[in-house]
């Protein structure tokens, strides 16, 4: 399993490398540039400034010294947040993201799972209509309608908990944004794993483990859930991607200190290696998730093996 | 809510009916599927004709109504918001784009999905192995970066917003009909048809298309969501369309900043898109059920 592991890194470079280069040069041809502000700046200085960070060299020369900084583990400076560097901003914002997406992933599956099984063991029940139903309506109503909803309700008019600001983390500061984060996740899973049980119920080898006289129980626990489990392990790969890098609407909304805005924020500014930062990021964090996605299905489904 | 529990006199495979008939029959049963069909129908039709209709125009300001709630006195029936501009005739404007927003960027992602998908799934080999792999590569580029580079690079013209999104959203639906094609092409029901003498061009037509496009057609009305979700995101973040003209997604935006003093400026576009959505899923859901062949 090691050695398919590094195997599997090993293969994701030359990906990693594309990735990077389309970013790079898409990024250089939209227009527009870093220092384009409400006032354009006298000529001298905007050429200091192109000087001072390489912006005047041809492109190729540029797109090769950031790779060679990259390999340094140097992203660069930010060319919008004076003073910090992307592996600052990205070191700092970072932690942020994964403990809000983090929590919120972990309600949406302790609280979307059993809600699907449920709904497909008693299909057609008032419970599966009750849960579908709210399902529907988690994925239908979007988080920047909930969000505030759940700012003004909780936070402004009962005032049990503070409508924004992150406050180090407190406890009381994150139970609005995970749970704003988490609905719709939780409508998700819940209908995703619904599904997928309701096929895996109808299959044979389940027929075949009900004629031999199992227990429902023990059909349920040994032979449904962990086959019915694979399409939500896969959803989930590139899902927790998305979800731990921040989401902007969510840190808009409470005040938080994430990393979410800077996708959008840097690719506004033209805040090239902000831009590139993120870009590397996610993509490598997609790559390990697909890894651990895949791991999870070996350990899933005995028919997977990856010994080589 | 599904159909399978067919009565023995609408049966499937009765002599001389076509999928597509049966299907819609099958549809027909699927009291959700068919009543969202309905709220939609009506939903589309305020948002295309309901503009002529309302006394206000889009951008019209009623001096004496700044900020008012919904009210049956006075015309404006879901209130102003607090330009004194009529709420029921701006939502509906706000339908018209992020309606055809939704359909316009399906269609550019149907047509390139399916004709990629199509094209690897046929090639398969080597071919097959680098286009997908290049879609693996655009799935690791994050969405918001490549959805504002599109727009940066088109400038905010509205329809090249709609392609924008088409274009960002092709690669699941490349996916699903690469796959399909591929199970398809092997299958043993095809191996029999062949065997039985069945022409190339009956079996394209009677089994392989029928069985491709149940998934497609699912896929196209949940992307109508998403679509519509995004592009409501887009203009959350300002980077949608602009005044005069608005969206669902401006309309809320707008709202959550009034929420506090003027709450159905937040409440009337949410349930409008809210409504939208959810017979959207369920029509999605009803379509899924009528047309996949395994619960026929």
């Amino acid at each position: 399993m090691l050695s398919y592991s590094l195997k599997r890194l090993l293969q994701a470079i030359p990906t990693m490398l594309i990735v990077i280069t389309i970013a790079f040069f898409l990024m250089r041809v939209a227009p527009g540039g870093p220092f384009d502000g409400e006032r354009a700046l006298p000529p001298e200085i905007e050429a200091n400034l192109n000087a001072a960070y390489h912006l005047d060299e041809p492109l190729p020369q540029q797109y090769l010294r950031y790779l060679g900084n990259l390999l340094q583990g140097d992203f660069g400076p930010s060319f919008k947040y004076k003073d910090f560097t992307v592996t600052e901003l990205i070191l700092q914002g970072f932690p942020v993201s994964l403990e809000i997406g983090g929590l919120a992933i972990l309600l949406a599956l302790v609280i979307g799972l059993p809600l699907g099984i449920a709904a497909a063991l008693r299909r057609n029940s008032a419970i599966d209509y009750a849960v579908m139903g709210t399902a529907l309506a988690g994925i239908a109503v979007p988080n920047f309608v909930v969000a505030p909803l759940l700012a003004l309700v909780f936070g402004v008019l009962l005032g049990w908990l503070p409508a924004g600001g992150w406050n180090g983390g407190a406890l009381p500061n994150l139970v609005l944004p995970v749970l704003a984060l988490s609905i719709q996740q939780i409508a998700y899973i819940a209908r995703m794993m619904r599904a997928s049980m309701i096929e895996v119920l109808g299959s044979h080898y389940i027929r075949t483990a009900r004629a031999k006289g199992l227990s429902e129980r023990l059909v349920v626990w040994r032979h449904a859930i962990r086959p019915a489990l694979m399409p939500v392990v896969s959803y989930l790969g590139p899902a927790v991607a998305g979800i731990i890098t921040g989401s902007v609407v969510i840190e808009q909304i409470f005040g938080i200190p994430g990393i979410g805005r800077y996708f959008v924020q840097g690719a506004l500014n033209r805040d090239y290696t902000l831009v590139m930062g993120t870009v590397v990021f996610y993509g490598a964090l997609i790559v390990l998730l697909n890894l651990v996605v895949d791991l999870i299905y070996s350990a899933l489904d005995p028919q997977i093996r990856y010994d080589d | 809510m599904t159909a399978d529990t067919l009565s023995p006199d609408t049966a499937p495979g009765a002599a001389g009916d076509s999928l597509g008939r049966e299907a819609w029959r099958r549809l027909k049963q699927n009291r959700a599927a068919m009543a969202s069909l309905l709220l939609l129908s009506i939903i589309t039709l305020a948002c295309v004709a309901g503009p002529w209709l309302t006394p206000w125009g889009l951008a019209d300001v009623d001096w004496n109504a700044f900020n008012v709630a919904p009210t049956l006195e006075g015309g404006h029936w879901l209130g102003t918001d607090a330009n004194g501009r009529d709420l029921l005739t701006r939502t509906l404007y706000g339908g018209r784009v992020s309606l055809s927003v939704a359909l316009v960027a399906t269609l550019v992602s149907l047509l390139i999905g399916v004709l990629y998908g199509a094209i690897a799934g046929y090639l398969g080999g080597r071919a097959d192995n680098l286009m997908m792999r290049f879609v693996d590569i655009m799935y690791s580029l994050p969405f918001m970066f490549l959805v504002i580079l599109l727009m940066v690079v088109f400038g905010r013209n509205i329809l090249l917003i709609y392609a924008a999104i088409g274009a960002v959203e092709w690669l699941d639906m490349a996916r699903i009909v690469r796959g399909q094609t591929l199970s398809l092409k092997r299958r043993e029901f095809i191996e029999a048809a062949h065997a039985l003498g069945v022409r190339d061009r009956t079996i394209v037509t009677r089994h392989l298309i029928p069985n491709a496009i149940g998934p497609v057609i699912v896929y196209v009305t949940l992307t109508v969501p998403k679509v519509i979700l995004l592009e409501s995101f887009l203009s959350f973040l300002g980077l949608g369309v602009q005044e005069p003209l608005t969206s669902w997604g401006v309309l809320i935006s707008e709202g959550t900043d009034m929420m506090q003093t003027s709450p159905w400026m937040l409440l009337v576009p949410s349930v409008f898109l809210a409504l939208t959505l959810f017979c959207l899923n369920f029509l999605g859901d009803g379509l899924r059920d009528a047309l996949d062949p395994k619960t026929r």
